[in-house]
């Protein structure tokens, strides 16, 4: 007689290793990435406010860590992140009026979210690097 | 479709839960915050690049600063705090980890935000 398993295996339905990836897709995981960076990129920004608060000496250290490669690196990220969030929030927002809820208007809307978070971290940098006078 | 919701039910809109549609509202309502109040960090990381202290002191001694500052770090923590409440609810299955994740994503928003503004406060207004 055939054993009889207590737990047949069953069809699952196809997952994320199945589907090819398609932009919406991509864009909709990043938001979710994108969101847990600017989480705990949050600790940045605390933590330069409370070393600014702390007095001359430790707004220094933390400018000059802030300022160094991996500091410059981090804060880049960062930057990018909290851009990308932002404009994939306002996608969010646009859906929420049950506007742009075709399949082209999906498509450009999600191209526009990471050309456009590529353009805006970019633009932000070069003025900010200006500023800074490393450029 | 037919709903088994008693009409007093539907009328009172909260579902299961009793808060409704509570944490959606708030994710939208601190998204278009963040949003006003992105624009203004960016602007203000660039003007305080490469400042020594006394212009960064300056800078959040006028409320003009200091109020969008605090308003961002309150929308920013509370905005986070539900989002990652959905990331945790969403992948994390067992009941002890996803109760106690869900205490120290809190407690997180709670240190973020309460550092930043009691930093402001200082910076602003302390000796």
């Amino acid at each position: 007689m055939a054993k009889v398993e207590a737990r047949p295996s069953r069809p699952l339905s196809p997952h994320l290793t199945i589907f090819r990836p398609y932009i919406n897709m991509v864009m909709s995981i990043l938001h979710r990435i994108t969101g847990s960076i600017n989480y705990f990129g949050s600790a940045i920004l605390a933590g330069w406010l409370a070393a600014a608060a702390s007095g001359p000496e430790a707004l220094a250290t933390a400018n000059a860590l802030l300022g160094s490669p991996i500091g410059l690196l981090a804060l880049f990220g960062y930057s990018w992140s909290l851009i990308h969030h932002a404009l994939g929030g306002v996608r969010h927002l646009i859906w929420d009026f049950g506007v742009g809820l075709t399949k082209p208007a999906f498509r450009f809307m999600s191209w526009a979210t990471i050309v456009g978070s590529i353009v805006i971290t970019a633009l932000i940098w070069i003025v900010g690097l200006i500023k800074w006078g490393a450029l | 479709m037919a709903s088994f919701r008693t009409p007093l039910a539907r009328v009172r809109g909260l579902g299961s839960a009793k808060e409704g549609t509570g944490h959606f509202w708030h994710q939208r309502l601190t998204a278009v915050a963040n949003l006003i109040l992105l624009t203004f960090l960016i602007f203000s990381v660039i003007r305080l690049a490469g400042e020594p202290y006394e212009v960064a002191r300056a800078y959040f001694a006028s409320p003009f600063v200091l109020v969008p500052s605090m308003l961002l770090a309150l929308s920013a923590a509370f905005h986070m705090r539900i989002g990652m409440q959905v990331i945790i609810e969403d992948y994390v299955h067992g009941e002890g980890r996803k109760v106690a994740l869900i205490m120290f994503n809190l407690f997180f928003a709670l240190v973020i935000a309460l550092t930043s503004i009691v930093s402001l406060l200082k910076l602003s207004l302390g000796a």
